[in-house]
């Protein structure tokens, strides 16, 4: 009786995951070794389950990579994932230097107004990540907020440029994103003894370097998480690019939506997805060791 | 040398804090704009938020995203909570890792992948999209979240309480009811919660896997903005915020003071004892 309680409670979850989280990969993956064709759905099955084993057989040998070399072939694709991964490293790097002087300052503050400060650092992250990305529309606009300010002060002649720009696209990466960089350094500088900085000063290092060689060896893995948990989300972000890009901001996620909803390319799609996949597998895999290796460091 | 805290520390953290408010109180103070240029203040008004009320397609996303919103999280919560358990307590089984990594990989996978793969899924089994698709859509991801949230909350609490309950003679059914569930109640419940958040913030699954018959807010606030400012999506924004807003404060200050209070009673416990 217990073990079949036990087989259901396991049953039920791993299923639904297997349904709905595995098995449409193993569709994208056939879908992405198929041919295009203009029915709907745009594309010519692969094989047929139902024409046994071999009917698979058989169109198991038709399988080609034809969309794979169709993405080394045309310019745009690769030109996507290099430039997805290029804003991904230098978001990050912003990120960082934004991020890192608010947990330091958050991590500084006396203990009972930490609980706050943290309430806000999370509570935009709670509040709709469209409206949060809209919100910059308003700002960098050429008759936006920012030009209004800056004009008015008298710095500039003619509104700045930004919206529909890298750069807009930079400040609404780095705006997002913030608390997932600011949380885990501000974990793991909380934890930081203030005794190790006194001892360093009484050894004879000045304040910055107490800093240097202290407070930001003992962050490094709040450092390396908050860099992972903004790089692999932000590798395929679509809305950012979509919203504050302009015609030569190119994301990969960017590329797979219009792929799919303009062109109606479905295979061509599927290969974006199983490459971008396949790009992400790496920082993922590294991002999980890192915390294995953090939570055993802390047992 | 006791406090840490410099001018550095000060500047750093009102400048940061100021970049992370500043766009969202622009965004409200805009929203009671009377001039239909965003950006032009033309004196206060709350036309906006009466149009907002008239228009009955905004009306029907958030009808639409609410209904997925909480048959999603219900469904996620149930799901993750399930899930957790079995990672945590079911010790060893056939394709553990793969359950752990199914877990785990939602939370890491790009949202376009994850839309993508399941409306080739929907597709697939000739299903007909909208409400439908999107709740199980929704509830996919969000189960990832929730069993994450729940099994740090069971990890950290003692197994010896629920093995007492069972050797009082207590079904294991039971014991989950009456003794566990009780202790990872708070977590389930910001496990919920978050599913919903996630549920009602998402743009890219939905817009994949919902057809012509249900279009959720964000899918409707996207379709507007790309068009550019409106002063309709400033008051929405505003009141989405100022709901969040409010549930966010409420749910911290109540942990706030249950930590408060547990406190105080083990201190009194001390005492006693």
């Amino acid at each position: 009786m217990f073990n079949f309680r036990r087989l259901i409670l396991i049953l039920v979850p791993y299923g639904w995951l297997f349904l709905l989280f595995l098995v449409p990969f193993g569709i994208v993956l056939k879908i992405s070794l198929s041919d295009a064709a203009l029915s709907i759905p745009p594309y010519t099955p692969k094989f047929d389950l139902s024409a046994g084993w071999s009917a698979f057989w058989a169109a198991f040998s038709d399988f080609d990579f034809e969309n794979f070399i169709w993405l080394t072939e045309d310019n745009l694709y690769w030109k996507a994932y290099l430039s997805s991964v290029w804003i991904a490293l230098v978001s990050v790097i912003l990120t960082l230097l934004v991020g890192y002087p608010i947990a330091y300052g958050m991590s500084r503050v006396s203990e009972e107004w930490r609980p706050t400060l943290l309430m806000l650092v999370i509570l935009p992250f709670w509040t709709s990540f469209l409206i949060r990305v809209y919100a910059w529309i308003g700002i960098l606009g050429s008759q936006g907020y920012l030009n209004q300010l800056l004009l008015w002060i008298g710095l500039i002649d003619e509104p700045l440029v930004i919206l529909n720009t890298n750069l807009a696209v930079y400040i609404g990466i780095v705006y997002t994103y913030l608390p997932f960089m600011v949380l885990p350094i501000y974990a793991t500088l909380e934890k930081l003894d203030n005794d190790l900085l006194e001892a360093a000063e009484d050894l004879g290092c000045s304040r910055f370097q107490a800093f240097w060689l202290v407070t930001i060896p003992l962050s490094k893995p709040g450092i390396i998480a908050g860099c992972f948990l903004v790089f692999i989300p932000v590798v395929g972000e679509f809305v950012i690019p979509s919203l504050l890009g302009g015609s030569k901001t190119l994301m990969i996620g960017k590329v797979l939506w219009d792929e799919f909803f303009s062109n109606r390319d479905w295979p061509v799609a599927s290969a974006v997805a199983v490459v971008l996949l396949l790009i992400l597998i790496i920082p993922i895999i590294l991002f999980q060791r890192q915390q294995q290796k953090q939570q055993e460091a802390e047992r | 040398m006791r406090s840490r805290f410099s001018w550095f520390n000060a500047t750093s953290l009102t400048f940061g804090f100021a970049f992370l408010y500043l766009p969202i109180l622009m965004l409200i103070i805009y929203s009671f704009n009377k001039s239909k240029l965003v950006t032009v203040w033309a004196g206060f008004s709350t036309k906006w938020y009466g149009e907002l009320f008239q228009n009955e397609a905004f009306l029907d996303a958030a009808i639409v995203t609410l209904k997925v919103g909480v048959i999603s999280s219900t469904l996620a919560t149930i799901l993750g909570t399930m899930a957790a358990y079995v990672l945590v307590r079911s010790g060893r089984f056939m394709g553990r890792t793969l359950f752990s990594g199914m877990i785990y990989a939602p939370l890491v996978v790009p949202d376009v992948i994850v839309g993508l793969s399941l409306l080739l899924l929907f597709i697939s089994l000739g299903m007909d999209r909208g409400i439908t698709t999107i709740v199980l859509a929704h509830a996919t991801f969000s189960m990832c979240y929730v069993s994450v949230v729940v099994s740090s909350r069971l990890v950290s609490f003692d197994q010896s309480l629920e093995e007492a309950a069972l050797d009082l003679g207590c079904t294991p059914f039971d014991a989950f009811r009456s003794v566990t569930l009780p202790i990872i109640a708070p977590s389930v419940i910001s496990g919920w919660l978050l599913a919903f958040t996630l549920s009602l913030d998402d743009l890219v699954i939905a817009s994949f896997t919902s057809g012509p018959s249900a279009t959720t807010l964000p899918m409707k606030i996207f379709s507007q903005v790309r068009l550019g400012l409106s002063p309709e999506i400033n008051a929405l924004s505003t009141i989405m915020i100022a709901v969040v807003t409010m549930g966010v404060v409420s749910s911290s200050l109540i942990s706030k003071r249950a930590t408060v209070r547990r406190k105080r009673q083990e201190q009194e416990a001390l005492k006693q004892g």
